[in-house]
């Protein structure tokens, strides 16, 4: 079965190295399964999962990222990406001049065997099927990339290219902040309909909304670069009715224990 | 004394000979073409290669203008590369200097006097009409020398004209292609819009050959938009990487006319070129678009000249680089407004998408403004591609090169989208792509 295994990660940025802001994180993602992690800001979410999306901001000082037991780490992002992993991002860059028809054929296309052409008429056809199935306008295609979207389409079109993509593995950062409820029921419903037994889910998240509709797995609380609990559904109940605190004072006493 | 320089391979090379040889083969021609060829060749010889002291070729590389060992094909290439597959009025293929294809304009655009032939034949057939504006307003921002060798040496080049009130909706097209080692060329294509008139003409200027090849072009244009015309002209070159390439371009603009010139730069070794437009009567406008893709170690140096004689004129330049590699580019360009140019509204602007750390952009904006009554800006920016935007492309799984080429295209739409001609807005963007290819 498909895996995505982190092992004892350490990530800082390139540009301060020996201050690592992800500190020996361990996890394994087989597909079929959702791990949802939540934890305070600054705690190195993000980070982590543009690390392993190979974002060249980020050093990866020690551990490693494997993909069906293979390091990915000397992989370039865009190998990682049509290797299966994909990020959706908690802040997705707006790109004027290239429409989402383009991009999104551009990336469809990239997966392809060389000197293979894209059957355009199929293309659309399948874009406006998964636009419809998340209700994105169809005039969205000839936008510019994220230009002027508001958050929740962002995030919608963010859904929409993973969609498209159909990864092995999704690191989805915070894709329902910013969604209106029913925005959240669609994304949540599109999620849920790629979930199946093919795609393994890393689901970044700070509200236990999200997964009333998406069910993890898993729990996981991150804080301070490491995961400090697991759990399961439950759990995320949990946090939301006693907050972090909860957890930190368990970390403190365990620690000084 | 850099001059006989020119003559160290007596066979080849420009030589008085070689000229002498030329002229002989061309008696057919009008006598006053003969006369302004040999003076343009007493000319060039007179003329000094640029030198360090001189301010119009600020930041290029004068060691690259050397032009030994050329030689000038008298026999067309068997390699003929197609770039023109759209649709189009009338076309004109060259291949080494002869017309090698060409489609005529229909009998209905004939019928109404439109003429669109090679300058060889316009020559012929219509001399007085060539000569009336053949460097009527000629081009002098520093590559005076090449024009004159250009005039000397010119065999291939369009003449269009459209007389008034005649409109062709479709581009007409003329293609250069250049083959062989050593090989040079020196086309001229003169446009000529009658009052009223509008009509879209392209030129493509193309190695056909190995990039290998060693090559020397020195092109000239005369663009002519009489009252109340629009013309578009688009000239896009992709010559190989060890070309030399010179191009003037003259953009003559009379009252209410409209003229939109587009030149798109790819290739090439060291590649220059000059564009001034003159806005000769009010309500004439000039808008002057350039895009390049600098790559490998290409040097493309780009000098223009914004002249608002008559008032109640306006011009608007927008050049765009995209730098890799370690490519270099020079934008220098003026805009003057003579005293009595009131009202003049008139724009230049550069912008240089750097892609590489060890390309090299240099921008020379200029203003000389004699009039008090004006509206006139200049600037340029250079912008490192946004690293985000690049890493977003490649977590979808696009490559580096196709990410490239998407924020690239993306940066020169603003320049392609004010072509109205999608086909050509089509094909050009596919030269574009072809220099993304690794
Ligand atoms: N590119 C960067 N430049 C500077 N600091 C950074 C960068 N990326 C991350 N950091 C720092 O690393 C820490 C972790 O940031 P990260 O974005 O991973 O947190 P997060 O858990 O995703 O937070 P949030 O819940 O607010 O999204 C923060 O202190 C942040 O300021
Ligand atoms: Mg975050």
């Amino acid at each position: 079965m498909p895996s995505l295994e982190i092992r004892d990660l350490f990530v800082a940025l390139a540009a301060t190295p020996d201050k690592p802001i992800v500190k020996g994180l361990t996890l394994t993602i087989l597909t079929g399964e959702v791990h949802a992690i939540m934890g305070p800001n600054g705690t190195g979410k993000s980070t982590l999962s543009k690390a392993i999306a190979g974002h060249p901001d980020y050093v990866i000082t020690s551990g490693d990222v494997l993909l069906d037991g293979k390091s990915i780490l000397e992989m370039e992002p865009d190998q990682r990406a049509r290797a299966g992993i994909f990020l959706a991002f908690q802040y997705p860059s707006e790109i004027p001049g290239v429409t989402i028809a383009n991009f999104v054929r551009a990336a469809v296309q990239a997966r392809l065997a060389e000197g293979e052409d894209l059957d355009a008429t199929a293309y659309y056809k399948r874009l406006y099927s998964k636009m419809d199935l998340l209700k994105i306008d169809r005039k969205f295609t000839s936008r510019s990339v994220n230009e002027g979207f508001s958050g929740g389409e962002k995030k919608r079109c963010e859904i929409l290219q993973m969609a498209m993509l159909e990864p092995t593995f999704a690191l989805m950062d915070e894709t329902d902040s910013g969604l209106d409820i029913d925005a959240l029921r669609i994304v949540a419903e599109g999620v849920e309909a790629m979930r199946g037994d093919k795609l393994g889910v890393m689901l970044i998240t700070h509200y236990q909304r999200l997964l009333d509709y998406i069910v993890p797995d898993f729990v996981h609380v991150m804080y301070d670069g490491r995961i400090v609990k697991s759990g399961d559904k439950t759990l995320a109940l949990e946090l939301e009715a006693k907050g972090y605190d909860w957890v930190k004072q368990e970390l403190a006493a365990a620690t000084t224990a | 004394m850099s001059a006989p320089a020119l003559f160290t391979t007596p066979a080849e090379g420009f030589t008085s000979a070689r000229f002498a040889q030329h002229l002989s083969q061309r008696g057919y021609l009008p006598a006053w073409w003969l006369e302004t060829k040999k003076a343009a060749w007493n000319q060039f010889l007179a003329l000094p290669l640029p030198s360090r002291t001189d301010e119009t070729w600020r930041f290029s590389n004068l060691k690259g203008l050397d032009l030994d060992g050329y030689h000038v094909p008298e026999e067309p290439s068997q390699q003929i590369p197609h770039h023109t597959d759209f649709p189009q009025a009338a076309e004109i293929v060259f291949s080494n200097r002869q017309v090698v294809a060409r489609s005529t304009i229909s009998a209905e655009l004939a019928a109404k006097g439109v003429i669109f032939a090679p300058l060889d034949e316009a020559l012929r057939n219509h001399g007085d009409l060539v000569r009336q504006y053949y460097q009527k307003h000629p081009t002098n921002l520093g590559s005076e020398k090449f024009v004159a060798l250009n005039t000397a040496l010119s065999v291939a080049g369009g003449f269009l004209y459209v007389p008034a009130d005649v409109e062709i909706a479709l581009p007409l097209v003329i293609q250069h292609t250049l083959s062989g080692n050593n090989v040079s060329m020196f086309p001229h294509t003169i446009v000529v819009l009658g009052p009223r008139a509008k009509a879209t003409l392209v030129e493509f200027f193309i190695s056909g050959g190995a990039e290998s090849e060693r090559q020397f072009v020195s092109g000239v244009n005369d663009l002519h938009a009489s009252e109340g015309a629009q013309l578009t002209y688009v000239g896009a070159q992709n010559w190989s990487r060890a070309t030399l390439a010179f191009q003037t371009n003259s953009i003559a603009v009379e009252r209410d006319a409209r003229v939109l010139s587009l030149n798109l730069h790819l290739g090439g070794r060291q590649s220059r070129h000059e564009s001034h437009s003159r806005l000769l009567g009010p309500g004439a406008h000039s808008e002057m678009l350039a895009l390049t893709v600098a790559s490998g170690e290409r040097e493309f140096d780009q000098r223009t000249l914004q002249t608002h004689i008559a008032p109640h004129t306006t011009s608007n330049l927008l050049y765009k680089n995209a730098l890799l590699d370690s490519a270099k580019t020079i934008f220098s360009g003026l805009i003057i407004v003579e005293p009595d140019a009131q009202q003049t509204d008139a724009y230049q602007k550069n912008r240089n998408l750097m892609l590489s750390d060890t390309a090299e952009a240099h921008s020379l904006p200029g203003l000389e403004i004699q009039a008090n009554d004006v509206k006139c800006s200049h600037g340029s920016t250079s912008a490192r591609i946004d690293a985000e935007q690049e890493f977003y492309l490649q977590a979808r799984g696009i490559k580096p090169v196709e990410a490239r080429r998407l924020l690239v295209s993306a940066f020169f739409e603003e320049v392609l989208n004010k072509l109205d001609d999608e086909n050509l807005h089509a094909a050009l963007t596919g030269l574009i792509a072809s220099q993304f290819k690794r």
